[in-house]
């Protein structure tokens, strides 16, 4: 399993990642793991408020949904459409396929570094 | 096998129609079509001939064991067929003077008079077209029943963690909260939790008694008498009706409102998906809200009228002493299936049960790699219908089966010895059950496929 | 009585005892005595034999008056049914079968959804169709819940609809709370200026019915255009056999077609079971509820069908689904797939015109009449409302002469001819109305 030092991660299993003070967002590659082949991600729309521990949108697999959960509060700016198409990418580069970018940000839920999240999901698992 | 398009040929048809016989009228071009729709051209021997090939690739009760857990596969008389398609029935136009339907209406009568005495109700209406149906007009009844009062504060529908997943999604189609309570350890409702959510804002409970697991929940009355006290009501999901009928009626154990499935419990047949009924029925203090001609209507006319006269000629013939009978060996077929393959695989509730039982493959997984999935897939082989699987979602690895009282002792036995074939088997080639089946009409389907790259039609091209 | 339990009573009793138990009553020994039931204590009557029960079911039926002559149609319509078309779905597997959730022993059923879903999109010109929903008035239902979103939530229906499917749809936006406007009908038809005008920022979808409930036909095209002006989604509900000649919903710009589908090989039945049938664009694809199946490979590349796009099902999404459909009405998505394959592609054209050229005759032969005329002006398919003096009388005698009459609506009768009534038939309905006004 795979957890990249330069990324924070939120219990909830999503990855963030700040950029020019735009919060880019994903789920970890263990998340992935544990949900199985991923057929369908239901999207936020650009403009959207989000909230720190609300969920944000949804990924399917083909017996189960599985809500995104937002680590930070802010506004949607981008969302990554190519996944509408190709949700696969979420399983084989879970790193770079971003699911949401969030600007404005009011608020954020406790993150964890790499190592603490890898330990949390060692307990987990 | 070919699909029907990739069979069409040019020129093939079949002669239904004579020529018109008055004059031909024709419309403007700008409201016809520019194309006609790619139908398939067959002759009638090539349509017989392909749909009895399709026929052959479906399992259907009559082709032999079906122990699919909370559908209630039991035999679907005949004669219900028969009386169903008398011309007096399928000949009448929905909105016929009254005078001229009359045996409609005794039909009707003479089946609400039945259904109510079984389930303790006052009243009854079978416009909804199936148990998910039946399930959003009963909670219509209690909504109605509410805001008639003014009592709008009520916006809190209580279902347990063992619900079928159409409680939680009709409640919200209802525009209710739904409030989900974890289940006790023995499967039935958590006295202590219910408690915990029920107040003010309570407009009613979900409940399937016996539950999803097949247990008869011995605080029923108690269950009941909390919700009607915190002001809310409710409602019986009649999903499991065949264990009790005859027997318990929801009626008495407190209920105020109940659908039924007349498709599992009353005989009648699924047809691979439908057209099923899902009467409801109430108490009088709710008769008001049932679907009329000033208030709510779920779907057009009168309901699946014929679905309701095989349902009636099921009743007719069970009557007084049937009906209990099929409910006490349903509930016998159920416990003595589950005593015989108690030896091997693990019953998720170690006691008597209801009509159906659920078990626990947990432990079997993790010693033996085999899950219920791969067990499931091995009974195809047999000729046997998997039971219902992952469901419920308070069991791991869950395999929930239910024979009905149409199954004979000597089918039970059989199938617990495949059970236990099995259970042999996944100890010694597991790799072949992960492979399962062999023998069927296609191998497993790559289902992630399907939900990727959706293909739902056929393309012509 | 009749049972359909195998077991004797001497195997129940020994059944019983293999677990330990003596009798039944300790079989349901947590039943709290208060409910328990005792032998005979369930007051109903007693069973019957095969031979009582039809008898007795047969006397029921019989009491109900069968017309040689059905010109009454409203929303169930009497085509002629070809007779493979009743034999096909009889076959005890078709019949007997649940919900394909087994493939591996259930491609027989799936496929032959596939195909129905294959034939709905080519009559009404759509991308996707699912396997089926309950009637007309619930799929215009379910297509006003597929519509909405966040930011839209008014449902616009035209009050020129079917009134149950009005109705019908009324009562799912109670459900949900959301609210239902009603657009008015001018001269039989959808009032377009007002419907400009509703057509407000908070519109979610508007749904036309084609051709309509008094039989017009909508100029359901320009209605489209409005609709999209407006950003809101297009619904029509068709009547499949007029699709043989009228434009397709998706000439006319729907985003979501549905549809009662009884006039596709199902008989009246008083009123059901029929069926509903719904698709959509590629683009609302996901949003569509019910069952839907779609083509995969299995574990050896071959084709194989499949339950399909289940995570938006209530078994998974639970009270986020949209829909908490499951059973739909797949034995009648079976029917309507052997009648269009039984017609084919002309003879569901032929059925649409002969059904319209014999309204058109109906109607001309009908106005000849001194004090009888067409309510409205304009296009109509195979229904037509007129008016007419004594139009009570008018019914009573045509019933005295086995003939169904057109249904009261407001202040005329609703007519309706199929292809299945002939010149005679029609010519012998006039003479009695003549009858009856001179």
């Amino acid at each position: 399993m795979n957890y990249p030092n330069e990324l924070l991660y939120s219990k909830t299993h999503e990855w963030v990642k700040e950029e020019d003070g735009v919060v880019v967002i994903g789920i970890s590659d263990y998340a992935q793991d544990a949900l199985g082949d991923l057929v369908f991600i239901n999207l936020p729309e650009v403009g959207d408020e989000v909230v720190a521990g609300e969920a944000f949108g949804d990924v399917e697999s083909v017996k189960a949904v599985s809500d995104l959960v937002c680590p930070v509060s802010g506004t949607v700016c981008a969302i990554n459409e190519e996944l509408l198409d190709s949700p696969e990418m979420l399983n084989e580069e879970p790193y770079d396929a971003w699911i949401i970018k969030v600007e404005n940000e009011t608020d954020r839920e406790e993150l964890l570094s790499a190592a603490d999240y890898e330990a949390f999901c060692a307990e987990e698992g | 096998m070919k699909l029907i398009f990739e069979k069409s040929a040019a020129g093939h048809r079949c002669a239904i129609l004579p020529p018109c016989d008055v004059e031909e009228v024709a419309l403007p071009a700008e409201l016809t079509r520019e194309a006609a729709p790619k139908l398939p051209e067959l002759n009638e021997t090539e349509i017989s001939r392909h749909y009895t090939e399709l026929n052959k690739r479906v399992h259907g009760v009559n082709c032999g064991f079906y122990p699919l857990g909370s559908c209630t596969m039991k035999y679907n008389p005949r004669i219900d067929e028969e009386t169903a398609a008398l011309p007096g029935f399928t000949a009448v136009h929905p909105l016929a003077p009254a005078h001229t339907v009359e045996g409609c209406k005794e039909a009707l009568d003479t089946a609400k008079a039945y259904l109510c005495e079984i389930t303790g109700m006052d009243d009854m209406t079978f416009q909804p077209a199936a148990g998910a149906h039946g399930e959003f007009t009963g909670v219509m009844l209690i909504k109605q029943y509410h805001d008639a009062r003014g009592d709008s504060k009520r916006r809190k529908i209580i279902v347990p963690d063992s619900a079928h997943g159409t409680n939680p999604a009709t409640a919200a189609m209802c525009g209710y909260d739904v409030v989900n309570i974890p289940s006790a350890p023995n499967g039935c409702v958590d006295l202590e939790a219910l408690k915990a959510v029920l107040g003010e804002d309570t407009a009613g409970l979900m409940l399937t008694n016996p539950n999803t697991v097949g247990i008869f929940d011995e605080n029923i009355l108690e269950i009941t008498r909390l919700v009607h006290e915190a002001g809310g009501l409710c409602y019986y999901d009649g999903a499991n009706l065949n264990a009790v009928m005859g027997v318990v009626r929801p009626g008495d154990m407190g209920f105020d409102c109940i659908h039924l499935n007349l498709h599992k419990t009353f005989a009648t047949p699924h047809g691979g998906g439908g057209p099923g009924s899902g009467a409801v029925g109430c108490k009088a203090a709710l008769a008001p809200y049932l679907p009329n001609k000033d208030g709510i209507r779920v779907r057009s006319f009168h309901g699946n009228f014929l679905v309701v006269i095989k349902a009636l000629t099921y009743l007719l013939t069970l009557g007084k002493e049937g009906v209990p009978e099929a409910a006490k060996n349903a509930v016998l077929n159920a416990n003595y299936l589950q005593s015989k393959i108690k030896g091997t695989f693990t019953p998720a509730f170690d006691r008597l049960c209801m009509h159906e039982f659920v078990l626990d493959l947990s432990g079997f997984k993790k010693e033996t790699g085999v899950s219920a999935l791969d067990v499931a897939k091995s009974l195809i082989d047999y000729g046997m219908h998997p039971p219902t699987m992952y469901f419920p979602l308070i069991v791991h690895e869950a395999l929930m089966l239910e024979p009905t009282e149409t199954e004979s002792r000597d089918t039970l036995d059989e199938a617990a010895e495949i059970f236990r074939k099995l259970f042999e088997l996944a100890k010694t080639d597991p790799d072949y059950m992960h492979a399962a089946p062999h023998n069927a009409q296609i191998g497993r389907p790559d289902e992630v496929r399907a939900a990727r790259n959706p293909i739902l039609r056929y393309s012509f091209e | 009585m009749g049972s359909y339990v195998p077991s004797t009573p001497e195997q129940q009793q020994e059944m019983l005892q293999a677990l330990g138990l003596n009798s039944f009553r300790e079989l349901f020994s947590v039943v709290p005595e208060e409910m328990y039931l005792e032998d005979g204590a369930l007051n109903i009557p007693g069973g019957m034999s095969e031979l009582e029960v039809i008898r007795k079911v047969s006397e029921m039926a019989g009491k109900n008056r069968v017309f040689s002559t059905v010109l009454r149609g409203a929303g169930a319509y009497d085509h002629y049914i070809p007779s493979i078309v009743k034999y096909i779905p009889a076959k005890e597997e078709f019949l007997t079968a649940y919900t394909p959730y087994q493939a591996e022993m259930s491609q027989g059923i799936l496929q032959s959804i596939f195909e129905y879903q294959t034939m709905i999109c080519e009559l009404t010109g759509m991308d996707v169709s699912n396997a089926s929903v309950y009637d007309g008035a619930t799929a215009a239902a379910e297509a006003a819940a597929m519509c909405r979103d966040r930011k839209r939530r008014v449902t616009l229906i035209s009050a020129a609809a079917h009134p149950d499917t009005i109705q019908t749809v009324k009562t799912y936006c109670y459900g949900t709370g959301d609210e239902l406007r009603i657009v008015p009908a001018k001269d039989g038809k959808t009032d377009l200026q007002a419907l400009k005008e509703m057509l407000t920022p908070e519109v979610a979808s508007f749904y036309v019915q084609q051709p309509n409930f008094y039989g017009m036909i909508e100029d359901a095209q320009a209605i489209g255009e409005l609709v999209h002006e407006a950003g809101a989604m297009y619904v029509m509900g068709c009547n499949p056999i007029s699709l043989g000649l009228l434009k397709s919903p998706r000439e006319c710009g729907a985003d979501v077609a549905v549809g009662e589908g009884q006039p596709l090989g199902m008989p009246l039945s008083y009123g059901g079971p029929y069926l509903g049938f719904m698709c959509t664009t590629q683009k609302h694809m996901r949003k569509l509820p019910g069952r839907i199946v779609g083509e995969t490979v299995d574990s050896k590349g071959e084709r194989a069908y499949v339950l399909s796009l289940q995570a938006r099902e209530q078994h998974i999404r639970r009270e986020k689904a949209s829909s908490n459909i499951c059973s739909n009405q797949a034995l009648c998505a079976l029917t309507a797939g052997v009648y269009m394959a039984t017609m084919g592609a002309e003879g569901i054209a032929q059925a649409a015109k002969q059904s319209m050229s014999k309204a058109h005759y109906l109607a001309k032969e009908l106005c000849s009449i001194p004090g009888v005329s067409l309510k409205h002006e304009g296009e109509f398919f195979h229904e037509f409302l007129t008016l007419l003096p004594k139009a009570e009388e008018v019914l009573k005698a045509l019933e005295q002469a086995d003939i169904l009459g057109g249904l009261p609506v407001d202040d005329g009768i609703l007519w309706c001819a199929t292809e299945k009534v002939s010149k005679a038939q029609l010519d012998k309905a006039v003479a009695i109305v003549k009858e009856v006004l001179a």
